[in-house]
Formats: structure tokens, sequence, C-alpha cells
């Protein structure tokens, strides 16, 4: 989670206190005045501890990429090898095309589901904001035990399976995260159900921000409920959308914790994603050069959508 | 216009239904826990559990070795606290000075903290390894204190520099002329007046260690000192479908992030929405 926080957002919690300086997006403007706060060498351990842990560690595991080390012992430079292997092997393929499923599917449900909440709590609502903390609450859950709970509806013999007979269906039961073909479609839904209320709040926010009087307007104007909202409502809550998406899908680029808990990457690899490869080539097998090159696959991944979200964040005059 | 109408009566129905179902699991996992054995394979998935006891919850408790429950949360609040805290102490006081300073390196000192929070950590994950193992750092607290404290100080960072930002130098100003040094400034009069900043760092850091489970299996991975999330693998990992006693633990695991949640609700959700904010 330590790269979903968004790097243009200026000002977070400012506007509490007083009016954001026009110039907030630089570093403190020059001031004429002199007059200098706090030592400069307070930063240095800051710094340091910055470099060290997330500069020298990403350069070294970039370094080892391209390597054929073990964890133990020497190793070679082997160039482009890793990346070869990964892109012949069916399984890493799999948890490429796996990871890019997961993370775009339970954005797009994430957000529409947690869009239609936003806009169902918007104004007026008496118990708003008590329905807004039951959503939100499988937010603050470890993803860990979400992944149990849901493992255990989707059980053979779980909730799932007890209902679908109850209504005649019986047919349709199946051990759901057993199945190659099911079981990443169970794994969306609790991907799902872990992330609506993420989204919920960020477009709550966004709503809260839609001035009354326009929305009043259009429809004095005689707009119906679906053109108030695709004209002024969404334009209105674009920076929202662009926020909630994005995050999501770099949160859902490194899943790793739920599919640990709920198949271990199986049926036969059928969820496997790039981050649970990673653990097992690096920390499992040994294999820390492949490992590595699997990392700088995912990192590259990441950074490409990093970087979208900087180009659809900036160039909105909102932010 | 907007007023509460026959229409808003039915949205408010109509959401309470679908929070019912959207919470639903929490029925599943608290009538599962409460299930003896004996009720577990004969009774529906969607019973009640006919004699409710908390013998499951005992089980979990007084589990020992890998997977002892209580050890983890233990742990888990030491290394959550510890982290918090020299995430606040280093975080607020780097803030300060990087968004304070006029000098040039200041500006690049935030770049570099921008872009160390768009670094993936996947791939410093195998060479931090080796290096903590080299140091000693690996199987400790200490250890995933400080390495906690380094992979969310850009967060923290960010969060309070741009708090500064919004923040006139009036006071300091007033301080300083009254006579007190920059370390009286920083502690006396900055400090106390960031508590809506130190709050968010709090949730949002105090959120991702608790629940993380990548970083504490492989740290702490093969030793004594577990975290609950990794304790609680290693337990369940031992189970075959124990559903009731599965259960117990993730009760276990969760309310105490649970009961903060709902003791400081408000404060958790602004600070998601208010630190995320474009």
């Amino acid at each position: 989670m330590t790269a979903t926080m968004q790097p243009k957002s200026e000002a977070a919690e400012a506007p509490r206190r007083g009016k954001r300086a026009p110039g907030a997006g630089r570093p403190a403007r020059p001031r004429s005045r002199s007059l200098e706060f706090g030592h400069w060498w307070w930063a240095l351990p800051g710094i340091a501890l910055v470099i060290a842990i997330h500069y020298v560690a990403t350069g070294i595991g970039g370094f080892f990429a391209f390597t054929n080390w073990t964890g133990i012992g020497s190793f070679k430079i082997t160039g482009l090898y890793n990346f070869e292997a990964i892109f012949k092997d069916p399984t890493k393929v799999g948890a490429l095309s796996n990871t890019l499923f997961l993370a775009f599917g339970s954005v797009l449900l994430g957000n529409v589901a947690g869009l239609i909440i936003a806009l169902g709590l918007n104004r007026v609502l008496k118990t708003r904001y008590i329905l807004r903390t039951l959503f939100f609450m499988p937010v603050v859950l470890s993803p860990l035990a979400t992944a149990y709970i849901w493992k255990y509806i989707f059980d053979f013999n779980g909730p799932i399976n007890v209902l679908l007979k109850a209504a005649g269906l019986g047919e349709l039961a199946k051990p759901w995260l057993a199945d190659p073909q099911w079981a990443i479609w169970t794994v969306l839904v609790v991907l799902v159900w872990s992330s609506t209320g993420f989204a919920m709040v960020i477009f709550m926010a966004g709503l809260a921000g839609v001035a009354v009087e326009v929305e009043e307007a259009a429809a004095i104007d005689g707009a119906n409920l679906w053109q108030r909202f695709r004209n002024v409502t969404l334009p209105a809550i674009r920076p929202a959308v662009a926020i909630a998406t994005t995050l999501g899908i770099v949160q859902g680029l490194r899943v790793f914790d739920p599919i640990m808990a709920l198949t271990g990457g199986g049926p036969a690899g059928a969820t496997e994603t790039l981050a649970t490869q990673v653990y097992k080539q690096a920390f499992a097998l040994g294999n820390f050069g492949g490992g590595a090159a699997l990392a700088l696959v995912l990192a590259f991944i990441i950074l490409i959508f990093a970087v979208i979200q900087q180009r659809l964040t900036r160039s909105n005059p909102e932010d | 216009m907007f007023r509460y109408t026959k229409f808003t009566l039915i949205r408010e129905i109509g959401l309470w239904a679908l929070a019912l179902v959207f919470l639903a699991p929490f029925y599943f996992l608290v009538t599962t826990a409460l299930k003896p054995d004996s009720e577990m394979y004969t009774t529906s998935a969607l019973a009640l559990p006919a004699n409710p006891d908390f013998g499951n919850f005992v089980k979990v408790l007084t589990a020992t070795g890998n997977s002892n429950v209580m050890a983890g949360l233990v742990n888990s609040v030491i290394i959550t606290a510890g982290s918090i805290i020299g995430l606040i102490a280093l975080g607020s006081i780097t803030g300060y000075v990087i968004s304070r300073s006029t000098r040039r390196w200041s500006k690049a000192a935030y770049y570099l903290f921008l872009v160390a929070i768009i670094l993936p950590g996947q791939l410093g994950a195998v060479p931090l390894y080796m290096g903590a193992r080299g140091l000693g750092l690996t199987g400790s607290a200490w250890g995933l204190i400080v390495l906690y404290t380094g992979m969310l100080l850009p967060l923290s960072i960010f969060l309070y520099s741009n708090f500064f930002r919004g923040l006139g130098t009036d006071y300091e100003e007033a301080a300083t002329i009254d006579g007190a040094s920059k370390t009286q400034v920083f502690s006396k009069v900055v400090f106390p007046m960031m508590a809506p900043a130190t709050g968010t760092v709090t949730i949002f850091a105090g959120l991702i260690v608790w629940n993380d489970f990548f970083t504490s299996l492989i740290f702490l991975g093969g030793s004594a000192n577990q975290t609950l999330p990794v304790a609680m693998y290693y337990f369940i990992g031992s189970l075959v479908s124990k559903w009731n006693s599965i259960f117990a633990i993730v009760i276990v695991s969760m309310i105490p992030i649970l009961a903060l949640f709902l003791f400081a609700q408000k404060r958790f959700i602004q600070g998601f929405s208010g630190g995320l904010k474009g």
C-alpha cells in the first residue's frame, strides 16, 4: 500500500488550516526573510533510511534480475536469460494475465459498486453515516482474514452451495475454489468485496464537492436522473474517478495475501499472480535471480500505471 | 429541492438491504465460530448454532509453537506501535525541514521521497532480506520496526510536508522572536499543531503494518517471533477444513482492528478520503 498515495495530491490536510498557498505544488517558495526554521541536518536520518531501504534495495534487486543467484554462494550474470525464461514458462505467463485480469476486474467492479453506493448515500439520507461505516468495514480487515471468511463461503459445503441447492439449482453447486475455471472468478469476488468500501469513500468525498446549485439548475432545466449524472455529476467527480481507479489498479497488481490464503495459487496455477510467483521463486524455491526478474516485470507494469495516474490527475485543473 | 421524499425512503431501505447482503459474511463468521465440532458437519451452513459455546476460542488462544496466537497478538502490537512511533518521529521532523527549508536540496529531497512512494517494494524485497539478515535484523521485532519505518517513511513524510505547506509560519516566527530555540519551536509549537497529520499517519501506517502479511512472513520466517497474520496463516495451515476453529482465530485477529475502527471510524474515513483526495 505504500504506492497508493497520490504524488500530485497537494495539501491533503491543509484546507482545515487556512487557505492553501497558491504555490503549494512546489517546495516552499523562497522567502525574502532570512528566518529559517529547523536545522537542515534534521532530515538526514530520514533521507538515509529511505535511500537504503528503497533506492539501494531496489537497485540491487534490479541487478540480481540479470543473474542466476540462488541466495547463497557465487552467481553469474546471465543477461536477459531470466526474462526469456519468464515468457517461455506458461505458469508465469498465466500469472501475468491473471494479475492483469484481477487488477482490472476488481477495479472495474469495485468502482462501479462503490460509485453506485456513494450516489445512493449522497445527501438527505438519514442514516448515511451509519451506512457509510458499514460499507467501509471490510476495508480495514486484513486481506488474510477476509480471504478465510470467503474461502468458507465458497466451500463445497458452504453457504453458496447450500443456497443454490435450496433454490433448486443443486447442479450448479461446485467446489468453487478447486475448480480451475471458476477459481479466479471466486478470487475476483473477494477482491471486489474488500475494495468497494474504499472506492465508495473516495467517491463520497468527490460528490461532497459537487455544487448543489448546478445540480438543481440542471434538474429545473428538465434533466432526468441519468442526464444529470452523465453531464453534471460525472464530470465534477472526474478527479475522484481517476484516483480511485488508478490506486485500485496499483493495489490490484500486487495482490498477494488473498491468493495465498484462498488458493495458494492453485488449482494447477489457475490463480497464480506475479506477486505469489515472486514469493515462490525467490523464497520457496531459492531462485533469487528468477524471482528478481519477475519482480522487475511487476515493477515495470506498476510504474507504467503510476505514470498514467500522474498524467490523469495532472491534466485536471481541479487538482 | 433535494428534500426527503418517498423516493429517498425507498433509497434508504434499498441501501440497508444491500448492506445486509454485503455484510452477510460476518453472519457466517460468527455463527460458525460458535458451533461446537459436533454441530459443524451435521448442521446446514446457514443454521444458527444450537448450543453455542466458546470452546473454539479457548482452543485457539491456548495453541503453542508457530501458531501461538497470543504471542502473535503481543508481537503485532509491539511492532505496530513501534513503527508508528518511528514514523511520527522521523516523518514529522523530516517533513518539517524539507517543506520549510528554502535551500535547493530540500526540493531534491522532496522528490526523493515522492519517487520512493511509487517504487515497487517487491523488487527490493530480496536484497532487503539479505541485508537485514546480514545485520541480524531478521527474526526480531526490532528489525521489523526498522523495516516498516523505512518502508512507510516516504508516505509519512509526504503527508506531513503537505500539511506544513498549508500552515502559516506566524506561530514559529512569534516563538523565535520570543527567544525559543529551533528545537523548542519544533517540539513546543509545531509538533502539537500537526495533530491532524499525525492522526492520518497513525491510521494509514497502523493499518498497513497491522494487516501486513508479506513482509512479516519473509522477515520473521522460521523464527519463534510471529506477527498475528503469520501465526494465523500457520495455525490455519495445520487445520483441515475445521471452519469453526479457523473462524475463531479469524475473529480473534480482527477484533482489535475492528474495535479501533468502530471507535474512531469518522477519523478513519476522513483519513482515507482526505489523505488521498486530489
